[in-house]
């Protein structure tokens, strides 16, 4: 590691997730948690059976204030599905929501490799550090902020174009609705009868 | 659709395509184009005086093609608006003036041979992209003679033959003859759960509509004999079952196979279907008056423009992909950018309609909050090391990059809202003065040394974007697809990022293998970012060559969102390279990379992380 992230006062905690047996079924959460706490910077490793959850995020938010954690890493599933939660969870902790990093060690390790259980922890174990390594150099954000212009695009006046701008404009919003061809309707208009009631399409 | 027509909060544009859209959530800019109608929808009260003197008859696209209308017409008599259009393409011309019968016939003057389009700006906090599907034309399937027989027709031709607003006024006739067929038989599946031709998927609606018209056919013609054949009838929907009941009990017979063969009596223009009943093994042969193909539905064609316009991936069925398939169903991974209807999958009105519900229950969220937080990943210039080259605002997918002026002493400036992250102006960046905040050059080497601490002659690195590769990874892991588990994804929000310095610090660090994958041009999220990324990758081929690096070395690959197949093929072909890399050779690009090192600029190993403990 260069010399940037080996500040002493960066204190990373590790949250190991064996999301049920999603991963502990096949990567060795114990090993990866105790590999986690030799990395730099590393003061604090939890495993939980699913991190997420509740009291999984409790667990996150208590290590945060009892070991004055000033970063997070959960290794668990894909940032795509809970950096949201986590972020959130972080900063109900007092945390700057850009503190927190996520290990990919379900989607890109535990289903891929499961016949492997050896390689796959070995391969959790890098993508724990490389969080833990991404995760010391991270910086607390400020998020910009913008108005929103209170009115919605539709494109498309078929009956799913219809319904969603009478539904926006219901709800007190100016809508534009475009059509291509020369009346909205679209296939709908086309139809006689629909099912399964048997009434009129128009 | 008349409710609709007179909201005092919808504006309509019909006849109007959108031609640009920029910007981004809560704060999109819309250009539509009106096109020119000819008559002014708002003075034309429908009379038709126009379109009775009007001497061009033209096929009638609403009645598909079964009867006429004008060269001035009105799509259908409930149109809204209740306007007339001219067509001008079939028109005998007004320039000059060839006919002008329906600009005199006109009593409220709204004709306008001049009119011109009308280019309107529109700002908007959301999107909902409803642009629907099309039926598959069966033409290829010539085995049902659509294109041969005049009395085989398609599900769609049905409903203006059945309709009582339609050219024959609902009473059921046969093209060929122009009587009441004694017997009809429909044919399932026409375009859909095809490997061959048509489309792999089931199209969801044609099991139910078929149902439908055969009780139409029972109540308007309770004599009629009336088959049905089919691979499966899917009749999962509420009320469905009944209805397929209903049908059978009505004495429509269902037969379970689908005809290998059409063919036509010259003389009586009857239809002898050849099928293999797969209920009791034996080929049998029916002679029906008519035959409807219920065709399936398929994206539309003239969608491609929106979807690139928005930056929309596609799953493999060429639909629409949604943000997640289960818990974001009506999303597009762009934010503010929502689906309705058929656009994302087909569905059945009562689908579609809940859709669109929730398409705007989401958009509405987004506009009922006033404001939008931006993620915290937009780019930042040091001004103390920029040489003024203007790389970065040449660059910029997004024009948000203010140009610089070396003699006025004019640094550029990134404009914060119109920024997206994409991070191409910091991996273009000529003396490296660009960073992206949250993805630091400093945090990409922290995590390339990470990966390569140990035993780096089993490790592949891997530069994934965000939005396609590494969700394709994640889909391959969804799908539970097996591949060798010696690649390390490292995320980026777009391939545009990959410094040419990130890959040579891999090689530098002992790796055998680089990947740099990205979304396919047409998916890019970040306009065209990902051209960058190519020219990026071809460059350091030739100089790895030059070096007496193998270029194989550094792979470059396009993986969708929805393509863990490929993302797991790419896996196993890039392990198959890795294990093709001698230890000599690595060490032989270990040795002259870190000759060649430049030194790191000063921000990157001095940083200040104490200020972070406050």
């Amino acid at each position: 590691m260069n010399s940037n992230g080996a500040d002493q006062n960066i204190r990373i905690g590790v949250f190991v997730c064996d999301c049920g047996m999603n991963i502990a079924g096949v990567v060795d959460t114990r090993t990866v948690a105790e590999f986690a706490e030799t990395l730099p910077n590393v003061v604090a490793v939890v495993r939980n059976r699913y991190t997420c959850a509740e009291p999984g995020q409790n667990e996150i938010k208590r290590a945060i204030r009892e070991h004055r954690l000033n970063r997070v890493v959960v290794a668990s599933c894909s940032p795509k599905i809970h950096e949201h939660t986590f972020r959130i969870c972080v900063a109900e902790a007092g945390l700057n929501r850009y503190l927190m990093e996520m290990a990919n060690i379900r989607e890109h390790c535990s289903w891929v490799h499961q016949g492997d259980k050896t390689a796959a922890t070995a391969k959790a174990m890098d993508l724990v550090r490389s969080a833990v390594f991404r995760a010391t150099l991270l910086q607390p954000q400020t998020e910009p902020v913008f108005p929103v212009t209170p009115a919605t695009l539709v494109i498309g006046g078929g009956v799913a174009g219809i319904q969603t701008a009478l539904d926006t404009a219901d709800a007190g919003h100016q809508v534009y609705l475009v059509e291509k061809s020369p009346s909205i309707g679209g296939i709908m208009a086309a139809i006689d009868k629909t099912y399964p009631t048997m009434d009129c399409s128009i | 659709m008349m409710d609709a027509g007179r909201h005092p909060r919808i504006e309509l544009f019909t006849n109007s395509q959108v031609e640009n859209v920029s910007g981004f959530v809560g704060n999109f800019n819309v250009t539509v184009r009106k096109k020119v109608r000819y008559v002014d929808e708002d003075a034309c009260t429908a009379c038709g005086e126009c379109e009775v003197v009007c001497p061009v008859a033209v096929p009638d696209e609403y009645q598909e093609g079964f009867s006429s209308r004008k060269a001035i017409y009105i799509p259908f008599p409930q149109a809204v608006p209740s306007s007339y259009v001219l067509d001008m393409e079939n028109c005998l011309g007004t320039n000059p003036i060839a006919c002008g019968k329906c600009a005199d016939a006109c009593e409220k003057e709204c004709i306008d041979y001049d009119a011109v389009d009308e280019v309107r700006e529109l700002e908007v906090g959301a999107i909902v992209v409803a642009t629907g599907m099309q039926p598959y034309d069966p033409t290829e399937m010539d085995e049902y003679g659509y294109t041969r027989f005049a009395n085989v027709i398609t599900s769609m031709e049905f409903e203006r033959l059945i309709c009582a607003g339609g050219p024959v006024e609902g009473h059921f006739i046969r093209p060929t003859d122009r009587k009441t067929p004694k017997s009809v038989a429909f044919i399932q599946c026409v375009g859909s759960r095809s490997l061959n031709r048509g489309v792999p998927y089931c199209s969801n609606i044609c099991c139910m509509n078929t149902v439908k018209d055969t009780l139409l056919l029972h109540d308007h013609y309770p004599e009629m004999q009336n088959k049905v054949f089919y691979m499966d009838i899917r009749s999962f929907g509420k009320g469905f079952e009944d209805l397929y009941r209903r049908s059978k009990e009505a004495g429509v017979q269902y037969i379970r196979g689908l005809p290998g063969d059409i063919e036509e009596d010259p003389k009586t223009k009857n239809l002898y279907l050849t099928v293999e009943n797969t209920l009791n093994g034996g080929v049998e042969r029916h002679e029906v008056d008519m035959v409807v193909l219920a065709v399936g539905l398929v994206p539309r064609t003239d969608s491609e423009q929106i979807r690139q316009m928005l930056t929309l991936s596609q799953t493999s069925d060429g639909f629409v992909m949604e943000a997640h398939p289960k818990l974001q169903p009506v999303d597009a991974p762009t934010k503010g950018v929502y689906f309705a209807g058929c656009v994302e999958s087909p569905k059945d009105i009562k689908d579609s309609v809940t859709q669109a519900g929730a398409a705007a229950a989401r958009a509405n969220i987004l506009l009922n909050d006033r404001e939008v937080r931006i993620e915290a990943i937009t780019s930042i210039i040091h001004e103390e090391e920029c040489n003024y080259c203007g790389r970065c605002v040449r660059v910029c997918p997004f024009h948000a990059i203010t140009p610089a002026n070396k003699k006025q002493g004019v640094f550029p400036k990134v404009v914060e809202a119109a920024c997206s992250g994409c991070g191409t102006c910091a991996a273009e960046c000529v003396t490296d003065c660009i960073d992206m905040r949250h993805f630091e050059d400093a945090q990409y080497y922290a995590q390339i040394e990470a990966i390569l601490a140990e035993d780096p002659m089993q490790k592949i690195v891997a530069f994934a974007c965000n939005w396609c590769s590494y969700a394709g990874g994640d889909n391959a892991g969804t799908s539970r697809l097996q591949y060798p588990a010696n690649v390390r994804l490292i995320r980026t929000m777009c391939s545009g990022r990959v410094d040419e310095d990130f890959i040579l610090h891999a090689f530098r660090k002992g790796a055998p293998m680089v990947l740099v994958s990205g979304c396919h041009f047409s998916d890019c999220h970040y306009i065209d970012a990902v051209t960058w990324t190519q020219q990026r990758v071809e460059k350091i081929w030739d100089k790895l060559e030059k070096k007496g690096i193998r270029p194989e070395r550094l792979q470059l690959e396009w993986i969708s969102a929805a393509e863990g197949q490929k993302f797991a093929k790419v896996m196993r072909e890039l392990e198959k390279l890795r294990q093709a890399v001698t230890e000599e050779e690595v060490a032989f690009t270990v040795d002259l990379l870190i000759r060649e090192q430049k030194p790191t600029p000063k921000r990157r190993t001095n940083r200040d992380t104490l200020a972070l403990l406050n």
